[in-house]
């Protein structure tokens, strides 16, 4: 029914599968409307936020979703500036993923702000001193320059392809690409890394304060170090499951090697970084302010040092192992458990930065807050995974989002005879049905 | 981080609270929200979702009859100062829209509720929990918009607001000195809500780089302490308490250290 529009020798599944798997998706994506539209008009009541939990599950969210999309800024980084030419055939797809992640964060923040309409003070009244005016800033920006590096995939739709300005504009787009990698690369730099900051300037909230280089606190390095070696596994992570569900290798192993490589140093030398911090923040910040490290994960039902096992062994440790040793990257079950459990370890990390800081008392005399989320936070923010799936889904269906596919799945009746003229000036070929 | 466009002298108003002499009993909490036009729902039973701008917390020494003692300690918002006593209070630094601002004039921590735009970020910083939001829209009894301050704005949902050191106060004594031809003020002309509630005068108020006011020289005694003293922020409220066990519980100490005074951190 759509063939028209499925990119040349590709097959894709019939159209009613396509529609099943939309419809569901998008039901799911309605209820987190309605959820949306709760928090909007009732005002944020409808969450179980209060006075000690300001910074919940949509801030870790926020956090963990940037830190997931930072393969899209550290795989163009290294396409396009250190020059790492495979990476084009995974390129889209991060790019892609990045898209989503950002457009969620940017969809969360709208609704978990108490005065939605005032969001642009940040812009407007912005205070040069705090770190969430520079992530409002380089956000926005990125989210633009993502925007950017997704368009020319639009472009390349068979259909829109004929028009000879999108056919045009895509290809020039794409000869400049370079720049907008570049961008791309510094503004996450800033903004990754003040996510990092937002926590690490706490110096009110000993858990959470670091010291640092000048304004910067160490989780600003951190922050952006951590999302540019966890970020590819979440794009490989989604590259599994999207050759899973499609039943078809969509990407050369060398690709695919090539990035888990590079993700495996990458965490290996964060670890190393993290390391250092954790044990200088437990052995001389946290007791300066008067805390010990294990005072940390004691006294209450649910935060203990299964945290720091988590985040820094299996999900820090555990995958850097795996990623950096070939025999074990190039066993399958072994790489696809090496990236799920570095995109479970930033997670962590991100859940410890946001929620456990609000948890962990300060005043001697007040204990542990804990705290379980409402169906309407957790509503909104499976709205952005429902919408990442729509996405993919048309994306996938309707773009040419990986070179390889053709190469790696030949059809046998394939034949572009008809869709090889190109149409007289200004004549639209009528889409076949 | 403003400085004062006018020559006038700066003051660095605060508060001495004497927790020998406070019973618990609440006045400063009821005057407040009287004053300042708190809002509250049907159901206050989760605290954590109270708005007290002045809450009074009881602890105890954990011992058992005939040696148990407990304590209430009145919080308010301490006014931080910041690291250097600057003006870079936790939640002054990283309010992104400038919805909260330090005056060198008054030494008072701004909240401009047309500005939030409730991001919860100030919340996230102040180790004080002296920060609250509003979750709801205020909702007032049938006939309570009557009696309600008209000098202090109310608050709408999304933004969060916090204790003032009744500001609107100053500014009414303020207006009240420039009529009479001066810009300072004498101390029982600007006085803040809880401080004139407490029956047992627990709480004192004033300029504390004014030697002529109380606060002046009971912030200097031994038995001054300030909450989360170690963590720098440079509160402006002070606690006074001669038993060894409440000064412990006013900061985080390590099992071998010993409380230091307000004054030995100067």
């Amino acid at each position: 029914m759509d063939s028209a529009l499925i990119p040349k020798g590709l097959k894709r599944c019939p159209f009613w599968q396509f529609a099943l798997f939309i419809g569901i998706a998008g039901l799911i994506a309605l209820w987190g409307v309605y959820a949306m539209f709760l928090c909007w008009f009732k005002a944020l009541n409808q969450t179980n936020m209060n006075d000690y939990y300001g910074f919940a599950l949509w801030i870790w969210a926020d956090l963990a979703v940037i830190a997931l999309g930072g393969g899209a800024f550290f795989s163009g980084f290294l396409k396009y500036i250190v020059g790492k030419d495979e990476l084009k055939n995974i390129i889209n797809y991060a790019v892609l993923i990045g898209f989503i992640c950002y457009s969620s964060a940017l969809l969360i923040l709208a609704i978990d702000i108490g005065q939605p309409l005032r969001g642009w003070f940040i812009f407007w009244h912005a205070n040069v001193h705090s770190m969430l005016t520079e992530v409002a800033f380089c956000l926005s920006c990125y989210f633009a320059v993502l925007t950017i590096e997704y368009i020319p995939l639009i472009l390349e739709n068979r259909q829109i392809d004929k028009i000879p300005f999108f056919h045009n504009l895509s290809h020039n787009m794409h000869e400049i690409m370079g720049i907008f990698a570049a961008t791309g690369a510094f503004l996450s730099f800033f903004h990754q890394g003040s996510l990092g900051g937002v926590a690490g300037v706490l110096y009110g909230r000993p858990f959470a304060f670091r010291e640092g280089l000048f304004i910067w606190p160490w989780t600003f390095f951190l922050f952006t170090w951590s999302a540019a070696a966890y970020g590819p596994c979440f794009t490989l992570a989604l590259t599994k499951l999207l050759e899973k569900v499609t039943h078809k290798k969509l990407v050369k192993d060398n690709v695919i090697d090539l990035l888990a490589k590079i993700s495996g140093w990458m965490i290996l030398t964060y670890m190393v970084a993290k390391l250092i911090d954790t044990w200088y923040w437990g052995a001389v910040l946290a007791p300066r302010a008067g805390f010990t490290f294990s005072e940390f994960y004691a006294n209450n039902a649910f935060y203990g040092q299964w945290i720091v096992f988590l985040e820094l062994f299996l999900g820090g440790i555990v995958p850097a192992v795996i990623l950096t040793n070939k025999a074990m990257r190039q066993n399958s079950t072994l790489l696809t458990l090496a990236v799920v459990l570095g995109c479970v370890g930033v997670s962590t990390n991100r859940w410890a930065m946001v929620c456990q800081v609000m948890a962990v008392p300060v005043l001697p005399f007040e204990s542990w807050q804990l705290y379980i989320p409402s169906w309407q936070e957790v509503a909104t923010t499976i709205l952005p995974v429902a919408y990442g799936a729509i996405l993919i889904g048309i994306s996938y269906r309707y773009l040419p989002i990986f070179p390889q596919e053709r190469e790696l799945n030949p059809i046998d009746d394939y034949t572009d005879t008809a869709d090889n003229e190109l149409p007289e000036s200004g004549k639209l070929q009528p889409a076949v049905a | 981080m403003k400085q004062s466009s006018t020559h006038q002298k700066m003051n660095k108003y605060g508060m001495v609270i004497d927790l020998d002499k406070c019973t618990g009993c609440g006045s400063c909490m009821v005057a407040c929200m009287a004053e300042n036009n708190v809002p509250f729902r049907k159901d206050e039973t989760d605290k954590a979702l109270s708005i007290t701008w002045m809450r009074v917390y009881k602890i105890a020494n954990g011992k058992s009859f005939p040696d148990i003692d407990i304590c209430y300690i009145p919080r308010p918002c301490m006014q931080c100062g910041g690291m250097h006593d600057d003006g870079h209070s936790p939640c002054v630094s990283v309010c992104p829209a400038v919805a909260t601002d330090y005056s060198y004039e008054t030494g008072i921590v701004s909240q401009i509720y047309t500005r939030c735009f409730g991001c919860r970020y100030c919340m996230a910083a102040c180790p004080y929990h002296a920060r609250y939001f509003n979750w709801w829209d205020p909702v007032w009894p049938e006939g309570m918009e009557r009696s309600l301050s008209p000098d202090v704005s109310p608050r709408m949902r999304g933004v969060v607001e916090k204790c003032s050191f009744c500001f609107h106060r100053y500014q009414l004594a303020k207006d009240k000195a420039f009529v009479e031809g001066r810009n300072t003020l004498k101390e029982d002309e600007y006085q803040t809500s809880c401080t004139e509630a407490c029956p047992s005068g627990a709480i004192t108020f004033g300029d504390l780089d004014d030697s002529t006011h109380a606060v002046y020289k009971l912030r200097q005694s031994k038995y001054a302490f300030r909450l989360l003293e170690r963590l720098k922020t440079n509160p402006k409220v002070y606690y006074l308490t001669t038993r060894e066990w409440v000064r412990k519980s006013l900061d985080n100490y390590l099992p071998d250290e010993m409380p230091q005074t307000a004054a030995a951190h100067h």
